[in-house]
């Protein structure tokens, strides 16, 4: 698709308000050999109705249908594992539907969840997401993941995934990065922060207190991203409810506004053609005319450097939650940081900076807690959590553990469910000495960015505390 | 257990008739912590999966005779008639007319040159090729899309002029008969049962 009709730039429209009523997660960790996975979801599904003081009976009386995403069967080796959580959870016979968008899995959950409440169809719904790649070698996991590319024209080329994925990177690395060292360390700063931010998660599978230098010299997997530049390969789960207004508040005083949408581009890129950059609000038309002369190279869009979908994904989203510049009416985010540089190309294509002028995000010091420069509160903290680098990749999992941590900050809850000794315990982990409190003070609003991929599919989940909602929603 | 008499299928009257053997058992095997306690089992799998080319075999086949197909969108109604696909498009992605098959051979051999690229050392299970890999995206002039390949032959850099070599001896009818050499590369120092 080149261009768009009046129709498809619509901003979707909801019957009804839709609300996040609680969410919980399990431990993320490379391999869980003692658990299988309807445990961890029972693990997430316990944790969501401990959250708002409810027994799993109690929650579960609520639910009229659920939502579960799982990228990869293979993985996991039993098709239609919906089937066997939804039984583990004791929540047959409602109905349920299985969700695959590859990494956007998570996102995409929530999504198809909140039109069924949005449309009427359930007051409250189930959205569950799990992986499990513990399951195969590491090399098997790569060819499971490149399966999902196009399988005559691409996996079959090295069945490693990264292979399809940095040749965009490259490219985003000589054009946008101009090859320079100081853009190599920008990047690296993305992993310290990320790994850093952790360590304060006891959910989190590679918390690391690291340098730049530690980036920059770690493994090389393809130049210019090294290992401590990529993401996780997780096991784990993480479940949300929604809710329709009223039963939101009977079920809790605080639930949050939530609005989702999705985008999506082809599965292979070589399959987008040159085509006008669709504009988010905070753009004007004549912004991009000189892109390709202050970065040469830079004037097919969005070529191998930007990805459409989360465009497209943050263009829907900003219309329903009356969004103007995401980094003024947004508090915290949660992006999906598969890469350092896929992170930057990410700040771009949802409005966070201009294209071109992503590294500026993190160069500012605004993506932090802590402005490290000022030592002021940073205007748009990212990835608290640790993100996919530090956190977890646990896919299916993914975009609902973004959700629940946006949702814990603009609730105030966010230190008491990542301090709690209890839970390090539980999850035999150690809590550092230094740990620090990351509650973003204040917060009301908040999104999370679910991607796939190359960027076939990504979804963008907003969050508003309803006292402080937007004008000029959708 | 042996693997001989592995499958293969023939098409006759439009049905798939296969011979010899699509998978093979093999036992299961305990798996155990360092006290003994059983935590699971392997289950091991090998299997034989049947795969149809559909509209797209030409494309396939031809990279044995060392020509490179796309296709044009030739529905003059299309607002992107006269577009040309490689990857091979069946169908235009905008009318779904059928898109008409064109040869790009000489297009490649004349006008392609790396968009960009990327070299690793790592790879999947199943991988062929040989470490490091280069991948290439090779760009051609009036073409609306950029393929991925692999640089069989030096270091690749964006901007560079490839041309496409074939596997004509021995061909795997998968796209991993197309390669890609720095233009001037010579016929000499192709790889074994590659050519021009």
């Amino acid at each position: 698709m080149i261009k768009f009709s009046k129709q498809q730039l619509k901003i979707p429209q909801m019957s009804k308000p839709v609300y996040l009523v609680t969410g919980g997660m399990s431990k993320f960790d490379r391999a869980i050999p003692e658990k299988r996975t309807e445990e961890l979801v029972i693990d997430a599904f316990l944790e969501a109705a401990e959250f708002i003081k409810k027994s799993p009976e109690e929650l579960k009386e609520y639910i009229h249908s659920c939502y579960y995403g799982h990228f990869a069967d293979h993985f996991g080796d039993q098709l239609l594992g919906e089937a066997v959580i939804h039984d583990r959870l004791g929540l047959d016979p409602l109905g349920n539907v299985g969700i695959k968008t590859g990494g956007a899995t998570g996102g995409s959950t929530i999504w198809e969840a909140y039109k069924a409440v949005a449309s009427g169809y359930s007051d409250t719904a189930l959205a569950m997401g799990w992986e499990r790649m513990d399951e195969v070698p590491t090399d098997e996991g790569n060819h499971y993941i490149a399966s999902a590319a196009d399988k005559d024209w691409e996996t079959p080329m090295g069945h490693i995934y990264t292979g399809y994925y940095a040749v965009m990177a490259q490219k985003y690395w000589q054009v946008f990065g101009k090859e320079e060292e100081s853009f190599r360390r920008t990047l690296a700063e993305i992993a310290v922060k990320n790994k850093g931010y952790a360590r304060m998660n006891p959910h989190a599978q590679s918390p690391m207190k690291i340098t730049v230098e530690d980036v920059l010299n770690s493994p090389i997997v393809a130049h210019p991203l090294r290992a401590l530049d990529c993401c996780l390969m997780s096991v784990g789960a993480s479940c949300v409810i929604l809710a329709d207004e009223k039963t939101a508040y009977e079920m809790t005083d605080n639930p949050l506004l939530l609005y989702t949408s999705a985008g999506s581009h082809t599965l292979r890129v070589a399959d987008r053609r040159d085509m006008a950059i669709p504009l988010l609000p905070n753009e004007s038309p004549d912004q991009y005319k000189d892109l390709g002369v202050r970065f040469p190279g830079g004037d097919r869009y969005p070529g191998f450097t930007g990805f459409l979908a989360a465009r497209m994904a943050a263009y829907y989203a900003y219309g329903m939650a009356g969004i103007v510049d995401p980094t003024e009416d947004l508090d915290l985010v949660e992006l999906h940081d598969a890469f350092t540089i896929s992170d930057i190309q990410t700040y771009e294509d949802i409005g966070i900076r201009p294209y071109g002028e992503g590294r500026t995000y993190v160069e500012s010091g605004d993506c932090y807690h802590t402005n490290p420069f000022t030592g002021q509160p940073g205007k748009l903290p990212a990835n608290l959590s640790g993100g996919l680098i530090g956190c977890m990749h646990a896919v299916g999992a993914t975009g609902i553990m973004q959700v629940i941590e946006v949702a814990q900050h603009i609730w105030g809850r966010w230190s008491e469910m990542h301090a709690d000794e209890a839970k390090w315990k539980r999850f035999n982990r150690v809590k550092p000495d230094d740990w620090t409190d990351l509650q973003v003070k204040g917060a009301k609003r908040g999104m999370a960015i679910s991607h796939a991929g190359v960027g076939s599919h990504v979804t963008a989940t907003v969050l508003v505390h309803p006292d402080h909602q937007l004008k000029g929603r959708g | 257990m042996t693997t001989q008499n592995r499958g293969t299928v023939k098409v006759e009257n439009g049905r798939y008739r296969v011979s010899g053997n699509f998978h093979y058992a093999y036992p299961n095997e305990p798996i155990r912590d360092e006290s003994g306690k059983l935590l699971g089992i392997t289950n091991p799998a090998d299997m034989t999966h049947i795969h149809a080319y559909g509209g797209e075999a030409p494309f396939f086949e031809n990279l044995s005779n060392a020509k490179l197909l796309g296709t044009k969108c030739a529905n003059p109604k299309c607002e992107t008639y006269g577009s040309v696909y490689i990857p091979y498009r069946i169908h235009c992605p905008d009318c779904l007319m059928r898109n008409e098959e064109v040869d790009l051979t000489e297009l490649a051999r004349k006008g392609a040159s790396v968009h960009t690229f990327m070299i690793t050392e790592r790879t999947g299970a199943f991988n062929t090729l040989e470490k490091p890999i280069r991948f290439v995206n090779v760009e051609f002039e009036g073409v609306s899309t950029i393929l991925m390949g692999y640089l069989s032959i030096g270091e690749p850099t964006i901007g560079m002029k490839v041309v496409p070599i074939f596997q004509t001896k021995n061909p795997t009818f998968t796209i991993m008969d197309l390669s890609w050499v720095p233009a001037g590369t010579s016929a000499a120092d192709l790889p074994e049962g590659f050519s021009f």
